[in-house]
């Protein structure tokens, strides 16, 4: 009995000293830390997609409370909402950007692009391109492995099996970049999101001469310059055979796809043209 | 019999297919294409433009920097275009294409069968002479044979070791060399020596190619300072630092050069193109190729002009039907062609022509951690490993397991039981590894 006493009242002794040890050192060893980052991580969406540049959404919401101007911070995850709830929590003036989209700049489908070899690699666009060029005629385009579907976090990329190009899902997308850096080809790229999910822009990166792209695909830019001379607002530049629109000065009037003989500047989202004379008047001009 | 110390393969070597056939000329093709960058290191910059009439053996384009390489037209004729042109993987590289007229050489060039052995010329001259005529590495490396003879202060060689080993599968362009050129090869193995200085020459070769061994060991008797060394067979006994572990028992350290060991490094090929830069005048502007297949009519082994496309091969040793794929190199280093029209380069041991049956991949499976790739690895590493690591891009990690020693041999994937592409992954982790050492390097 006498043992059985000693033994209950070392153990308790013992786990109320080491209690106060850890108590002690707790105390002694106490990280300050602003309770607004906590606050802050739950207003972002917690996604964790790295969109923002941070490596998730506690690395964000420590730099959104330490960092005096957060101008340079944006989480494209949560859009100007939530940097406006954030900002309005802090204090400090939000910072504010143009909402963006993902858009896949190819339309080499199997159609557009016949298919000069068969790859019978790893299925990862990464090791297709470092070993060569592609399964077509064109070194620049779309491999069709789907590395920027298997990086998307939001659901918003998937392999179109027909076309064997991705497709962006404009409602899911929340243009974190994770598909931009994840295609080796450089192919994707975020542009201002229009109302109604209207696009213009050129579907190919093709680089090489007109007559070499023409050949690998059906609806490659040959760079013949067309484009840039109808743009009203010098929004379009031609350089390495390649026109880009510059989505910044783009002011949608769709002249240049009506112009583009390849048809490789593709428009979406807008209310079909009214009559068909247009081309044709275009045309007799 | 001497061999590498650790890991390596047998894969079956193939070789029974070209190895009789003798050394043909290829016939002068109606146009060349020669890619600017047929080495590693920095492009060659063109010196002709569209329209200049160029005559075979003519300097075309000149070396980009210290590792680069001098390129010389194959034939004679009009240039006819300097733009990218798609090469065997369908990337669009710089090129000098010439449209072919006549076979006019340069002056200067002795192209008589006589054997010069004589050599009166300084280390430094032969240097020099070897970098003007655009001699690289021909067993597939093309790395500016220059460079590689330019010992660095402080450093010495000890030994010049001919790579005569050719243990690619297949690959039988130097063993024909051997027996048909020896004599030769021989003198630009003692020309390679003089330049670095050295008085002990190893040609190392594998037991599968005893005639090589014996040809050579009869010619050498001549040479005091010429010694064959039999190796036994084992892939990937063709590498550089498995060839010197094989040949001296010495290894090189990890990150260092195979100098450091107070080796050099020739192979065949390189050797016989120095006989004829130091020798004969005569740049590198041709090369034998070996064309051959398990269901090829005639395989062979070519004597071709730089820049011959490699359709023009294909359909000289029995055309592509049947054929799954084609490799330019051998079947464990080569790399598949994509596009057929592309020219041969100074890199090109061979076109090999798989029947589709062989080609299939098979599907993959999942790593089961045998280690057999840990086992095949003749650097030591861990192949399985430096896969996953580089699918999850860790790249500090990938670091620390030493990926940049890699030799991409392909022995992981070769001894892989679930088929995975092993090599296809470290290859792009070593890539990125290797970019982010040059940066810190940079920066310091």
């Amino acid at each position: 009995m006498g043992s059985l006493i000693t033994t209950v009242l070392v153990v308790s002794g013992l786990g109320a000293l080491l209690a106060l040890l850890l108590y002690l050192i707790a105390k002694k060893f106490n990280v300050e830390e602003d309770p607004r980052i906590d606050q802050v991580e739950k207003m972002l969406p917690g996604a964790n997609c790295g969109g923002c540049g941070f490596a998730g959404c506690r690395g964000m919401s420590e730099a959104l409370v330490k960092r005096d101007d957060i101008s340079s911070l944006y989480c494209p995850v949560g859009g100007a909402e939530c940097m406006k709830s954030v900002a309005s929590f802090l204090g400090k003036a939000a910072p504010e950007r143009e909402p963006m989209v993902a858009v896949v700049r190819c339309a080499g489908s199997c159609a557009n692009r016949p298919k000069t070899n068969q790859f019978d690699g790893a299925k990862s666009c990464l090791v297709a391109s470092s070993l060569y060029a592609g399964e077509t005629g064109c070194s620049f385009g779309c491999l069709g492995l789907g590395d920027c579907a298997a990086k998307c976090e939001f659901d918003a990329l998937h392999i179109n099996p027909e076309t064997g190009l991705p497709e962006v899902d404009e409602e899911k997308c929340t243009a974190c970049g994770a598909c931009v850096k994840a295609c080796p080809k450089m192919i994707i790229e975020l542009r201002k999101k229009a109302p109604k999910g209207r696009k213009i822009y050129v579907s190919c990166v093709n680089k090489a001469k007109g007559a070499v792209a023409r050949k690998a695909c059906k609806v490659a830019c040959i760079g013949c310059g067309k484009c840039a001379k109808v743009c009203p607002f010098e929004a379009i530049t031609v350089e390495n055979n390649l026109a880009y629109i510059d989505f910044t000065k783009c002011k949608m009037c769709r002249k240049c796809v009506v112009e583009c003989p390849m048809g490789a500047i593709v428009e979406f989202g807008f209310p079909p043209r009214k009559v068909v004379e247009e081309p044709q008047s275009a045309k007799t001009e | 019999m001497k061999t590498f110390p650790i890991g390596g393969i047998h894969p079956s070597d193939c070789k029974e297919y070209s190895k009789g056939a003798k050394i043909e000329r290829f016939p002068v093709p109606a146009t060349v294409t020669i890619p600017l960058s047929q080495h590693i290191g920095a492009p060659a910059v063109a010196c002709v433009a569209k329209g200049d009439k160029v005559l075979v053996g003519q300097i075309i384009a000149t070396a980009g920097g210290f590792v680069s390489s001098n390129i010389h037209s194959s034939v004679s004729g009009t240039v006819v275009a300097v733009e990218p042109k798609a090469d065997a993987q369908g990337n669009m590289k710089p090129s000098i294409t010439i449209a072919v007229e006549g076979d006019e050489w340069a002056e200067g060039i002795d192209r008589t069968d006589t054997v010069v052995k004589a050599i009166n010329m300084s280390p430094k001259e032969i240097v020099d002479k070897i970098a003007a005529m655009g001699i690289v590495g021909m067993g597939g490396a093309t790395f500016p044979t220059h460079v590689k003879l330019s010992v660095p202060d402080g450093k010495k060689a000890e030994c010049l070791i001919i790579n005569a080993v050719e243990c690619e599968p297949y690959l039988t362009a130097d063993y024909r060399v051997m027996l048909e050129q020896g004599e030769r090869l021989l003198i630009g193995a003692r020309i390679l020596a003089k330049a670095i200085g050295v008085d002990k020459i190893y040609i190392g070769i594998e037991n599968n190619k005893p005639d090589a061994i014996a040809h050579l060991t009869k010619l050498a008797g001549a040479y005091l300072e010429i010694e064959i060394v039999p190796l036994k067979m084992r892939y990937p006994q063709g590498g550089e630092k498995q060839l010197i572990a094989a040949v001296t028992g010495r290894e090189v350290p990890s990150g260092k050069l195979p100098i450091d060991v107070g080796a050099v490094v020739q192979n065949v090929g390189t050797a016989l193109a120095v006989y004829e830069a130091v020798a004969k005048n005569k740049p590198l502007i041709e090369r034998v190729v070996t064309v051959t297949g398990s269901t090829l009519a005639s395989p062979k082994n070519l004597l071709v002009r730089i820049g011959t496309p490699m359709s023009a091969l294909v359909e000289y040793s029995g055309g592509i039907d049947g054929i799954g794929k084609v490799i330019a190199g051998g079947p464990m280093m080569g790399r598949a062609v994509s596009n057929l029209d592309a020219p041969v380069t100074k890199g090109t041991s061979g076109v090999l022509l798989m029947p589709t049956q062989e080609s299939l991949r098979k599907a993959e499976g999942s790593c089961i951690r045998c280690a057999k790739c840990v086992e095949a690895c003749p650097m030591g590493l861990e192949p399985y490993l430096l896969s996953a690591l580089t699918q999850q891009n860790d790249y500090d990690q990938l670091e620390a397991h030493y990926i940049a020693d890699c030799i991409e041999c392909g022995c992981c994937t070769f001894s892989c039981p679930s088929y995975l592409p092993l090599l296809d992954w470290v290859r792009i982790g070593k890539a990125e590894v290797m970019k982010r050492m040059r940066e810190r390097s940079q920066k310091k």
